[in-house]
């Protein structure tokens, strides 16, 4: 019986019988794709080429023997879920779609051999690289920075560390206020752990967030009796005899705070480190056209790691986001398999959670408006809901909207978007939009009124 | 704040001061009915009875207030992995062999409780007895004492939950609602309505929103004469058991979905949803258990078919006040089956899968020629059993330790929907509506998954949302009960139970949106 894989070649060998001279070559050769990273963009990468090819696929981590996923490992450390829970797929999934998996870490690739070469010394040829290695976090070069209980919060490792480093753990400091950092903060108080959150800006995420929603995170942070210190830097981190974190000193003040454990949650960077000197084109990242290709055709990379030559639209030229490693994945799958596409990403759209405070947002909001444009700004009372509409001044065109506690569905935005719908439009129909549980409390109305009375008297 | 101070562990982990006390006074109202179960006789029951259950009551509600009250509105499931009850620990164990050895002792071995079947009760029945006389009149039976305990579970876990997830309307009012048809329909309507009897009426203990087949006994001879015998109001009451699963259920279940009675009416579903609520996260998601679920449960639907047409058949025509006779309830059954049959293969065959198919036609072929053998032979017996030993087998096996000893007796180890996910042949049914004719879905949002695997954890039905939330496919499963826990927990807001049109309610997608609308049209497209 013919397995499903020499079934599909079988068939193509009908059609090409007249030019292939000995068939029984091109049967037993499958080309070979291999991906560097097991996440979510190799995996999605990896699933879509399986889908529509027979290629042999093999997917190398060094982290972790199956796909997980690393937006939940938080969960696992505040006891919501256990490591197996974060599996998105049972373990017998690869093996049933031919999904080889390897868990090694590649030292070094050899793009003219099409050869990696594994930290044990062995090798593996590929016809296809897929570079989906994703990011690592960021140390600036702090005095004091690979003390013992220094740490980010990254990787499965990462969260096995600090299970250790939180033994017994008195006080711990948070430096840097994005999101992995609210994350961290919000891990360590589930431990009855008090935090000191440094945040180098004068307000949380005020770089991506409008004023007036940064404030509501502020105060959520602190309604959490999290120690949040605004406009404070890192100088150094202070060593005990044993090499050992026992404190850090602010860089504006000078003072110094005593703890066991620092958090170090100032962003993330490619993590490209092994392709150093392989002749790949490397910036911040690996270097990608649109189609996602590096400066060897048969390498792509995708996810964290992948670095556009310029950001597309708005986007930034490195997207560390779940989202845009997913979307690449799809992209990359469907030129592996014959169907060369570039990455054309449609609007933007992400999510986060901090603390008991959902996120959302579709289109573009930035924290200024940018020229030309305008921000209609709505809270509720209660201070933990709140909306933020960016549009254009003269031609009234939505640009995006901020959401914060009120749940938006994505496919209306997204509709609305490509319509390039008004605001007066999105204001008065913002009911489709909800996405909220049955019988929640709906905001339109006071939304619509707050809209009215903040617009201009027209004749 | 708590410093973590602990040498020895997690401060985090252990009980705080008042969770302690409220664990003892519940645990001391307990105590009284262990006392009274080994006989020790209380001088005033009607004191000891209601302190011990304002004790358990008090407790649990205490408890909650200690573990919620202080925090902030929001998703409160910190440590549920590393708590010994909740994580099959010990505890977790402990429990589970002590409410199975409830179960078994209430089932099999009622005596053992104090129950007399002639002359006064003992022990922890008639420890009851003063509250069974104030509401019917009558003493105690175990089933009073179970009946009891069951509402104080329900009402007080139920404050529990609500304050777990005050900040979630939608399950606020689920979880009044299931208070509510607790307290009134299952508990004190069918007592009070034991005081209309009298010599020459009466009605059988009927708890009107337990339906055929989840209340298997419902049209037994003894039920169905006593309702028949009770002139209007017996035959308002027999009619509207069987329109309640023939007309209302169908009805209700295409506008809502089948949460409308699982996770809002049912008192399975109310206990599970309430003091079963700290265990849903322990139900097997995985593939196997998905196909084991649907056999089993589908096999207890055709068990209870054949046992209630056995036991029907057996008394019709015994004497002339039914209206129907064996040979037309027989037909009458297999012209339904096959015309349910018929329309499903008919409207809805490509939502099978194969085996679906195969044992959908395999369970049909088998009643089908059950049912015509009987015309064939003529021996008395329908479906080759004695109709008396399927019933007694069925009340048994799936009555008695499918639904209480295992359902409910292990929800510290298999999670706390384990009957009504495997066992219920009421929740098969609704269910196998709901997959095929019904308005209710749950709507993932776009392309905001991400994995994190919330949803299926919590899930206590053992689906695996994710799967489908990922996928940006709408979830629409024959076993959801529609807790909306999945969107509760999901902290990108991509679940929503909704209640929409038919048309489009299933749609797998291969790329997400947000993609490149040309790439997201020519793959879905295929």
């Amino acid at each position: 019986m013919l397995r499903p894989s020499e079934l599909i070649i079988s068939r193509s060998l009908k059609i090409t019988n007249q030019i292939v001279t000995n068939p029984l070559k091109i049967r037993n050769y499958m080309e070979h794709v291999v991906i560097i990273g097991n996440g979510i963009s190799g995996i999605t990468a990896a699933r879509h080429i399986r889908k529509q090819s027979d290629k042999r696929i093999t997917v190398i981590s060094a982290e972790s023997d199956h796909f997980f996923s690393r937006t939940a490992l938080m969960y696992v450390y505040m006891g919501h879920m256990k490591w197996d829970h974060l599996k998105p797929y049972e373990d017998w999934f690869w093996k049933k779609n031919r999904i080889e998996l390897k868990n090694a870490f590649v030292s070094q690739v050899q793009p003219e051999k099409n050869m990696l070469t594994f930290s044990s010394g062995e090798t593996m040829e590929y016809d296809q690289l897929i570079i989906a290695s994703g990011s690592n976090y960021n140390k600036f070069g702090w005095k004091g920075q690979d003390l013992d209980g220094v740490q980010g919060m990254v990787t499965k490792q990462d969260l096995e560390l600090l299970e250790i480093n939180t033994k017994n753990c008195k006080h711990a400091v948070i430096v840097g206020g994005g999101l992995i950092g609210s994350e961290m903060a919000e891990m360590l108080s589930t431990r009855k752990i008090p935090v000191t959150f440094l945040v180098r800006e004068s307000s949380f995420w005020n770089g991506v967030l409008p004023p007036g929603e940064s404030e509501i995170i502020n105060n959520h942070i602190l309604e959490h009796h999290i120690d949040l210190k605004l406009n404070s830097n890192l100088r150094e981190i202070v060593s005990d005899e044993n090499g050992r974190v026992k404190g850090v000193i602010i860089e504006e003040t000078g003072e110094e705070i005593e703890c066991d454990l620092v958090g170090l949650t100032a962003g993330v960077s490619p993590n490209i480190h092994f392709l150093k000197g392989s002749g790949i084109e490397l910036g911040r990242g690996v270097k990608v056209n649109r189609s996602l290709q590096t400066n060897y055709e048969n390498i792509y990379a995708i996810g964290d790691c992948a670095e556009q030559h310029e950001g597309i639209g708005e986007r930034r030229p490195i997207e560390a986001v779940w989202y845009t490693g997913r979307m690449m994945g799809e992209v990359v799958a469907q030129s592996i398999c014959g169907n060369p596409m570039q990455y054309n990403p449609g609007h933007w759209f992400n999510s986060a959670k901090f603390f008991d405070i959902e996120y959302q947002t579709y289109g573009w909001v930035f924290p200024e408006p940018r020229d030309g444009e305008t921000h209609f700004h709505w809270k509720h009372q209660d201070g933990r809901k709140c909306i933020t509409i960016n549009y254009q001044e003269e031609t009234r065109k939505f640009v995006g909207i901020n959401t914060f506690g009120i749940r938006m569905r994505h496919e209306t935005f997204d509709k609305w978007l490509t319509e390039e719908r008004s605001v007066d439009f999105v204001i008065e129909n913002l009911k489709q939009a909800n996405f909220e549980p049955e019988f929640y409390k709906t905001y339109e109305t006071e939304i619509q009124q707050s809209f009215n009375k903040h617009q201009p008297v027209t004749n | 704040m708590e410093n973590n101070l602990s040498l020895t562990g997690d401060v985090s982990r252990s009980l705080s001061i008042p969770q302690k006390l409220a664990t003892l006074l519940g645990i001391s109202g307990l105590f009284i009915l262990v006392l009274a179960s080994f006989n020790l006789n209380f001088p005033n029951k009607t004191f000891w009875l209601y302190t011990s259950l304002s004790a358990i009551g008090i407790g649990v509600i205490w408890f909650a207030q200690a573990t919620y009250a202080h925090k902030t509105e929001g998703i409160k499931n910190d440590q549920i992995w590393f708590k010994s009850i909740t994580n099959r620990g010990v505890l977790g164990w402990i429990t589970g062999v002590i409410l199975t050895g409830f179960y078994i002792v209430l089932y099999f071995y009622p005596e053992l409780l104090g129950l007399n079947a002639e002359g006064e009760n003992t022990g922890l029945i008639s420890l009851f007895d003063p509250l069974s006389n104030l509401l019917s009149g009558n003493p105690a039976s175990q089933w009073f004492v179970y009946g009891t305990l069951y509402t104080i579970a329900i009402l007080s876990f139920g404050v529990k939950f609500i304050w777990k997830y005050r900040h979630n309307k939608y399950e606020r009012l689920r979880t009044f609602s299931v208070m509510f048809f607790q307290l009134s329909f299952a508990f004190l309507i069918p007592e009070f309505m034991q005081r209309l009897n009298s010599e020459n009426f009466s009605l059988p203990y009927y708890d009107l929103k337990s339906i055929w087949p989840l209340n298997y006994y419902n049209f037994e001879q003894y039920r169905v004469d006593s309702m028949i015998n009770a002139g209007d109001i017996g035959i308002a009451m027999l009619i509207f058991g069987v329109i309640s699963i023939f007309v209302i259920t169908p009805i209700l279940t295409y506008k809502y979905g089948k949460r409308w009675y699982c996770s809002w009416v049912c008192g399975c579903g109310g206990l599970a949803e309430t003091a079963g609520d700290s265990f849903r996260q322990l139900s097997d998601k995985s593939q196997s258990a998905w196909k084991i679920e649907r056999w089993v449960v589908h096999s207890v639907v055709v068990f209870v078919t054949l046992m209630t047409t056995a036991v029907i058949y057996s008394y019709l025509g015994d004497d002339g006040k039914y209206w129907l006779n064996k040979t037309t309830f027989l037909i009458g059954v297999a012209v339904l089956l096959t015309a349910v049959f018929a329309l499903v293969m008919i409207f809805k065959r490509n939502e099978f899968q194969k085996d679906a198919k195969f044992g959908a036609i395999g369970y049909l072929a088998i009643i089908l020629s059950l049912i015509g053998f009987h015309f064939l032979s003529g021996d008395g017996k329908v479906f080759l059993f004695e109709a008396e030993a399927l019933r007694s087998t069925y009340g048994v096996l799936i009555g008695a330790i499918f639904s209480g000893v295992i359902g409910t007796g292990f929800y510290p180890i298999f999670g706390n929907r384990v009957w009504c996910r495997f066992g219920c042949p009421m929740a098969a049914i609704l269910g196998f509506q709901q997959r095929l004719f019904s308005r209710f879905r749950i709507t993932t949002n776009g392309g905001q998954c991400i994995s994190c695997g919330n949803c299926s954890t919590y899930c206590e039905m053992g689906i695996d949302v994710r799967a489908y939330a990922q996928k940006g496919e709408n979830i629409v499963r024959s076993s959801c009960v529609g807790c909306g826990i999945c969107s509760a927990v999901c902290p990108r807001g991509v679940l929503k139970l909704e209640n929409d049109s038919m048309n489009g309610r299933i749609n797998a997608n291969e790329i997400l949106l947000g993609n490149d609308v040309d790439l997201m049209d020519l793959i879905n497209q295929k």
